[in-house]
């Protein structure tokens, strides 16, 4: 038995809104950071799952995807940096602590 | 399968030399003997003016890679804005690279931000929409680096922070948008997308996600928090950048794709245009006005003017395009002169208050004088550039009938001609018993505040820019 493409999709929405709800909500840079990489793996899962249910003949899903997934990793690269870098400068990763720059 | 053709490179040929001005300088920064790179700036700075030269006239149009890049006389004239721009503003970082914290990476700071703008040259040439992801992840990954680019600094630090989480959070909303898109149309090329846009709910729904991102780009609100914080915290010469490459080819980018890729729905985004546009005017200029730091400040000048530029899109006619890449170029002199001065004085002295510059026209008047240009022409008064591109941009959203919108943009024009205004006020008028000491800028600097001086005298005069832009303009 085959399993339909709603299943997939359903997955794929839940991962997203999920990740939209954590970039909200946490107040943790790292956990920020994780809630993104939740949206953009919703996002690698629509592409893939759209070029094999919808269009099987051609590539152009599938690869959006392998490059998101490369783009996705420089992203996280130099987010960790810079979150690193804010760790040697005020000692701890929380939200409520970047206040320096506000109106 | 055939090998790959490799004449498609050809026809990239502005990317081909900024490539290439990379490697050298990339080169230059890691072999060159430590007496050679104390020309390092001087050499970047001429070898960028000769790429900028070498495509300033604009070829006819052409593609390539089966039309994923496209190349349209307009692109070319916007590229060759990007590149003025971005002249100026490594021009006027000189002096800051040369400081002694930064002296150590300055071939870093050239590298990322000729990135940055290789990353805008492919979105703006973009014929798919893979490309154009590509083109904006290498625009705003290297642009996150330059913001925390102080690295000692946690004013920095903070900023690039904001910078990079809110730009991938924008990205991946933009991407789950497109893959909807891609879900319903099959295809990811913008000739092929609009024979597929039925109009549906979902479609419907995809396009917003989609035009969020971009929304983010420009700093529209309400995607506009992260501004005046990203804005305050890096580098000045960064923060100008942003301000002005960064959120013009954002600007040009979303007409393209509204009006190539969208058109069927033209209806629905005009209406989101709409009220956008009355929002992050009404809201930036109502905040401008409190703000006591000169680079928030002209932060949330920035807001509103690109609210102002959004009036050249929600036409979508050739007469749209036209006044979009002329306010660009208007807006892009304007901004980089206050942010020049903003940068000189930050230099010298570390003040970036409005306080700090009372009596500024005591000790210095020349620079006062700029930044007097530049408030005038932000704030749109004649016969300085930035009536004109205003005017135009009115004309271009009136000719489709949007009366009411442009009265209310006029009304904002009036409120913010007010916050404008206090800055000259500042530096003419205001007492100050230790007004910010005479001093002389280095004439990297100087060269580069003149050429923006006279741009803002000039660019309104000369109606044969105008005249010479509208020739090429195109709309749905």
């Amino acid at each position: 038995m085959e399993i339909q493409m709603q299943y997939y999709l359903v997955v794929s929405t839940v991962m997203f809104f999920a990740g939209v709800y954590g970039f909200v909500t946490r107040r943790n840079l790292i956990a920020i950071l994780l809630s993104i990489e939740l949206i953009l793996n919703a996002v690698n899962i629509n592409f893939a799952v759209f070029n094999r249910y919808l269009f099987p003949g051609q590539m152009e899903g599938l690869f959006f995807s392998i490059f998101s997934i490369a783009i996705a990793a420089a992203e996280t690269a130099v987010a960790i940096a810079i979150i690193v870098n804010i760790y040697r400068n005020m000692k701890n990763i929380e939200v409520k602590n970047l206040d320096e720059l506000k109106d | 399968m055939s090998a790959m053709d490799y004449s498609n490179f050809l026809v990239m040929k502005e990317e081909l030399s900024l490539v290439a001005v990379m490697v050298i300088l990339l080169l230059y920064d890691v072999f060159g003997s430590k007496k050679s790179l104390r020309y390092f700036q001087p050499v970047a700075c001429i070898l960028f003016a000769v790429h900028t030269l070498l495509h300033v006239v604009p070829s006819a149009a052409d593609a390539s890679f089966g039309g994923m890049y496209q190349y349209t006389p307009m692109i070319g004239v916007l590229k060759t804005i990007l590149n003025i721009g971005t002249l100026i503003v490594l021009m006027q970082a000189s002096e800051w690279l040369r400081s002694e914290s930064t002296i150590h990476k300055r071939g870093e700071f050239v590298f990322l931000l000729l990135s940055t703008l290789l990353g805008m040259y492919f979105m703006i040439s973009a014929g798919n929409f893979l490309f154009f992801y590509i083109g904006l992840e290498t625009a705003s990954i290297p642009l996150a680096t330059l913001v925390a680019f102080d690295k000692f600094k946690s004013k920095s630090a903070e900023a690039g922070a904001k910078y990079i989480l809110n730009a991938v959070f924008a990205s991946g909303l933009s991407l789950y948008g497109l893959s909807l898109i891609y879900g319903t149309t099959g295809t990811l090329y913008f000739e092929d997308i609009p024979a597929a846009i039925t109009g549906a709910p979902l479609q419907i729904m995809a396009f917003v996600f989609f035009v969020v991102g971009l929304f983010f780009k420009m700093s529209l609100v309400p995607f506009h928090q992260w501004t005046p914080d990203v804005y305050e915290g890096a580098p000045t010469a960064v923060t100008s950048y942003l301000s002005v490459i960064s959120k013009g080819a954002a600007a040009f980018v979303l007409m393209t794709i509204l009006i190539k890729v969208f058109a069927p729905i033209a209806a629905q985004w005009q209406g989101i245009l709409y009220g956008v546009i009355i929002v992050t005017i009404t809201l930036a200029n109502l905040f401008a006005i409190r703000q006591k730091n000169l680079k928030r400040f002209l932060a949330y000048s920035s807001i509103s003017q690109a609210g102002y530029i959004v009036l050249g899109i929600i036409g979508g006619s050739a007469m749209g395009m036209t006044s979009l890449v002329y306010y660009i170029l208007v807006y892009m002199v304007s901004n980089l002169a206050a942010f020049g001065v903003i940068a000189a004085i930050e230099n010298k002295t570390g003040k970036v208050t409005m306080e700090d510059y009372n009596g500024l026209y005591s000790t210095n008047p020349r620079l006062t004088l700029v930044m007097t240009l530049a408030m005038f022409s932000l704030a749109g008064i004649p016969p300085f550039a930035g009536f004109f591109s205003k005017f135009f941009i009115f004309a271009a959203a009136a000719e489709q009938g949007y009366y009411i919108l442009v009265l209310i943009a006029l009304i904002n024009t009036i409120i913010s001609l007010y916050y404008y205004l206090l800055v000259v006020k500042a530096m003419f008028i205001n007492k100050s018993d230790a007004p910010i000491a005479a001093f002389r800028c280095d004439g990297a600097m100087r060269f580069s505040l003149s050429l923006c001086s006279a741009g803002i005298v000039l660019l309104g005069l000369l109606s044969v820019i105008y005249n010479q832009l509208s020739l090429l303009g195109y709309g749905m």
